[in-house]
């Protein structure tokens, strides 16, 4: 059976901070910044988006685009760590809003920065066994980062939202396997209650992301029997702009097979929306036939493997919802004040 | 706003969820079950509104109600949509960018919360149709 990606849809709100003005607040040295982590602004949500407004837009998106009637729908599984509500899932409110309910599965998927993905694979399986016609999977976050902490630099916002299908004739893109791979890692953690995460110093790279990465997207091509050179695209989980450079150089696959992708420069990490932005943008461009190799990486730890095959069928839809560059043209530039304004920092009494 | 009366418009304010009477043509917005122009002899069909228009009017919110001080300044305006009906809504973004006789389309946002314990109310907001 094929099972695949019958739409996309993508949003990212329109305001920006700039590392510089980050910086600027905490005295840090913002071109070693930049030039560390290889990202120059990241998107900031509005004073009324959270991951909800956020998966909702994505999902419409991906509605619109592909043209389905929604109540096709059968699950809606939304991957986040920033949840508005800790009970009463933002599923629900997104199945809603598109015209799926109510006969359909709902839960929120939680997984650091590849919920989304556990979403997707999820979604996989129901179509795979007939118990469902569609499912919708959704990665959205307006992630958190202490003040001052290293993670504010990155922590953005934004959401990718794919719906996943088995017609043959509807399907814009194959995926023709995925593989995971988790173990528990201490890189990364919220305690319930708790407004920001703590990350566990030197297991963020080398033990978590690299690890996971490396492992997970070897273990796929092991499996299915290819390598780098048969894809013409490549996604890492973009938590800035270094590690994908890095996990791309590490398992064989070039600048410009993973440059289509790497949206994190411009918009920062968008946690359970960043390797499924990059897939996103890279669909945006794929031509029918094209190969797309992508692994999303989640702290805690893990990561998911997909190997992808374009169709014909995305040349027809494409153009029917935003691109990923146009959703990022465009951007209102804000200041330290506004961006604590809009992410809720600031409390009135 | 009580959690009963905000779940009982849901589908309006998620959605603009109106209805339509196939008899003389015009839309209805929040719906209405009868027909004020054919009354018994309209024929009233369930209709989801476009979510573009124009706004018609509009005032700037600076020292906003109860829920809403995070939100201030916001813009409030009667956005006229294309098929007919005007309602009262936020236009997102600065409030000096909005004028009247501007286009916009419908986004979905957060509306407000009942503080820090209660619910969270999302729904329909207007941006700027070539945002």
């Amino acid at each position: 059976m094929t099972i695949g990606i019958v739409s996309y849809g993508a949003y990212v709100p329109r305001y920006r901070i700039k590392i510089e003005e980050i910086a600027r607040l905490w005295g840090d040295d913002a071109e070693a910044l930049k030039k560390g982590l290889m990202v120059y602004e990241k998107s900031v949500p509005d004073v009324d988006e959270d991951a909800a407004t956020i998966a909702v837009e994505a999902a419409r998106s991906a509605v619109a685009r592909s043209k389905i009637d929604p109540s096709r729908i059968g699950a809606v599984y939304t991957g986040s760590e920033s949840h508005p509500y800790a009970v009463k899932p933002t599923s629900t409110i997104v199945g809603q809003a598109i015209g799926a309910t109510p006969v359909m599965t709902a839960a929120d998927f939680e997984f650091a920065c590849k919920a989304g993905t556990a979403a997707i694979q999820a979604c996989m399986g129901l179509v795979s066994s007939g118990m469902i016609d569609l499912g919708l999977a959704i990665g959205a976050d307006v992630s958190q980062g202490a003040p001052s902490d290293a993670l504010e630099y990155t922590a953005a916002a934004g959401g990718v939202a794919c719906i996943i299908g088995s017609k043959e004739s509807e399907i814009a893109a194959i995926i023709e396997d995925t593989y995971s791979f988790t173990t528990d890692t201490p890189d990364f953690w919220r305690r319930e209650g708790m407004p920001y995460p703590e990350h566990g110093g030197r297991f963020t790279g080398d033990p978590g992301y690299f690890k996971h990465v490396t492992n997970g997207a070897r273990g796929l091509m092991e499996k299915i029997g290819t390598m780098p050179e048969d894809y013409d695209y490549a996604v890492f989980h973009q938590p800035n702009g270094k590690f994908p450079v890095r996990a791309a150089k590490m398992l064989g696959f070039s600048r410009a097979q993973i440059e289509p992708g790497l949206v994190v420069p411009k918009i920062g990490n968008t946690y359970s929306g960043s390797c499924l932005m990059g897939i996103a943008a890279t669909l945006d461009q794929a031509k029918p036939g094209d190969r797309i190799f992508a692994t999303a990486f989640g702290s805690g730890a893990g990561s998911d493997a997909f190997s992808i095959t374009v169709t014909d069928k995305i040349e027809e839809i494409r153009n029917r919802a935003p691109t990923v560059s146009e959703l990022i043209k465009d951007p209102i530039y804000i200041d330290y004040a506004r961006y604590a304004k809009h992410k809720g920092k600031i409390r009135l009494a | 706003m009580s959690v009963p009366r905000f779940w009982r418009n849901l589908d309006s304010r998620y959605n603009l969820e109106g209805t339509h009477c196939t008899e003389c043509g015009e839309y209805f917005y929040p719906p209405r079950k009868t027909c004020v122009n054919c009354r018994r002899l309209g024929q009233i069909e369930a209709y989801r509104f476009k979510g573009t228009g124009e706004i018609v009017t509009y005032t700037v919110i600076r020292t906003a109600a109860e829920g809403f001080e995070e939100q201030a300044p916001y813009s409030l305006a009667i956005i006229k949509l294309d098929e007919g009906p005007s309602l009262t809504a936020q236009v997102v973004g600065s409030p000096e960018n909005v004028h009247i006789g501007m286009r916009v389309s419908s986004v979905f946002r957060k509306l407000g919360t009942d503080g820090d314990r209660g619910m969270i109310y999302y729904g329909t907001k207007f941006i700027p149709a070539d945002a």
